[in-house]
């Protein structure tokens, strides 16, 4: 019987009162993962923390070898940036004195360098046309500065056996060596959402910020 | 199908007619250089490029066409000043280097196409080399004297940038506003942008990062023969630009302006060198005061 013969009746039906109906009403259920995200509220805060720490300590490993993964764009976060520049703004302290006026950045220069260099490095690429988005740009830019945080941890323990000759020649190989692992980094991460012909307009400032940051690191100076 | 390509070209012809419609005091600038009827003009200069990924090539070509139909306060405003490519880039920095009388720098390499990143980045670099390579001087200076210590001297970059941006951005307001005001008053119809202004200046002042750079040298009369060049080369690219629009002015204004343009540029070379890359006699305090210094650093070690 065609369709239209089986329903013809229908428009004629008017229903007066409520008719019970009866009947199963199955919704799937969700993997068990999906349901432990909308109950992270009752998790031990220790989970909470470790879970983020988790997250921030695979991007490290990220950065230490740059592939051209998306999980850093993915998954962005700023924990870590924060992290590497607050430590590497502590570490930057603790500069000679010799006079108020020829010191090293201060902590509140550091960081206002970094992250404001950031910002107008991520502005740059946008407004060049490139694809990524604000934050995900920020985050990159700050996770790749870990290569010259470490740098900076090990120019602090050279600096403890003498500031000149043999040691500054130390210095200088190991900021050479994390700054421009820096810029290979961030650009094997950032270079695919640039348009192909304005690659090296986006990697310039790149480039210059983390040279920047390494002139910093490599003119501290401990006090005498 | 068949129907297809006429489609788009149907198409083509009614978004532009919307955009027009939308805004009919658009400026729509042709490429033939004649404000040819709007037909003629929209399917011959109005690329739409109908891929589906490129919908943000579309819509600066677009805003090439037709200039600042989007507000300030929209992002594809500042977009468009950002529209250069790597070669477009390098080769205004080389027009900049090479001032040639027959290549008008705003006409010719610019193509009244004014960008920002050029003057912007320029800027930047300038502020950090310059402050940089003083700092490298002044420790190339001192290395001799047996108690010297050396000070980053971050405050520099700074003043530094103070410096450079101001000169950057208030010197072509003055230098615009002028001439616009001498235009109105002349009836003069050629004249620049705000934004050309800007973009004449940042670009002039790249051959300052060279010169900064070389300037760590040590000699004086190298310094002073950098500072020569340095200053022939870009003021060379600010006169060529701007002495036809003073030209049709009377005699004196038109010298008064060219001579001030020239006059505030050698004020940002020379002060500039005075400040960040001083002589060796200048050097202050340590070296004359071996004695002191060394009684502060031995109080503070207890």
């Amino acid at each position: 019987i065609p369709p239209s013969h089986l329903f013809a009746g229908l428009s004629d039906v008017s229903i007066s009162g409520d008719i019970a109906v009866e009947g199963e009403i199955n919704v799937p259920v969700g993997t068990p993962s999906q349901d432990k995200k909308y109950s992270t509220l009752d998790e031990p805060v220790k989970d909470t923390i470790l879970r983020d720490l988790k997250a921030v300590g695979k991007k490290f490993v990220h950065v230490m070898y740059p592939k051209k993964s998306s999980a850093l764009l993915r998954d962005w976060d700023l924990w870590g940036p924060l992290l590497l520049c607050v430590t590497l703004a502590l570490m930057l302290q603790g500069g000679s004195v010799d006079s108020k006026e020829d010191r090293g950045p201060q902590f509140a220069e550091v960081f206002v360098i970094i992250w404001f260099g950031s910002v107008i490095i991520t502005l740059n690429s946008k407004l060049l046309g490139g694809t990524i988005s604000f934050f995900q740009s920020l985050c990159v830019l700050g996770y790749c500065i870990m290569p010259l945080t470490v740098a900076m941890v090990v120019c602090r323990l050279v600096l403890l056996g003498g500031s000149w000759g043999f040691s500054f020649i130390v210095r200088l190989i190991v900021v050479t060596a994390s700054f421009s692992w820096s810029t290979f980094a961030s650009t094997a991460f950032l270079a695919d959402c640039q348009p192909p012909n304005r690659k090296a307009l986006v990697v310039y400032p790149v480039f210059l910020f983390y040279f920047v940051i390494g002139w910093m690191i490599l003119t501290f100076s401990p006090s005498a | 199908t068949m129907a297809s390509p006429d489609d788009l070209k149907f198409q083509e012809f009614e978004e532009a007619t919307d955009l027009l419609l939308a805004d009919p005091g658009a400026s729509t600038l042709s490429m033939s250089g004649s404000s040819s009827t709007f037909p003629a003009g929209a399917t011959g200069d109005i690329k739409l490029d109908m891929s589906d990924d490129e919908g943000q090539e579309e819509s600066s070509e677009l805003l090439r066409g037709e200039k600042q139909t989007s507000g300030f306060w929209t992002f594809e405003y500042y977009q468009s000043f950002f529209n250069v490519d790597t070669m477009q880039v390098l080769d205004r920095v080389k027009g900049s280097v090479m001032p040639l009388p027959g290549r008008h720098f705003i006409k010719h390499t610019l193509q009244s196409s004014p960008d920002l990143y050029g003057p912007f980045w320029i800027c930047v670099t300038l502020v950090f080399s310059l402050a940089i390579s003083g700092n490298l001087s002044t420790f190339l200076n001192s290395l001799g004297s047996p108690h010297y210590h050396y000070r980053p001297q971050f405050h520099r970059v700074t003043i530094a940038a103070v410096v450079i941006f101001l000169y950057a951005w208030l010197v072509p307001l003055g230098v615009w506003g002028f001439l616009t005001w001498r235009q109105r008053e002349e009836r003069q119809q050629s004249g620049y942008s705000f934004l050309e202004t800007v973009c004449v200046y940042g670009y002039s002042l790249f051959i300052y990062i060279p010169t900064s750079v070389l300037w760590i040298l040590p000699f004086e009369w190298l310094r002073w023969l950098l500072i020569l060049v340095a200053m022939v080369i870009s003021g060379s690219v600010l006169v060529l630009t701007f002495w036809p629009v003073v030209r049709d002015d009377t005699k004196v204004t038109a010298f008064a302006t060219v001579a001030t343009i020239v006059v505030l540029h050698a004020l940002l070379s020379i002060g500039c060198k005075m400040y960040f890359f001083q002589t060796a006699t200048h050097t202050p305090v340590p070296t004359l005061a071996p004695n002191h210094t060394a009684a502060v650093l031995t109080n503070k070690t207890h």
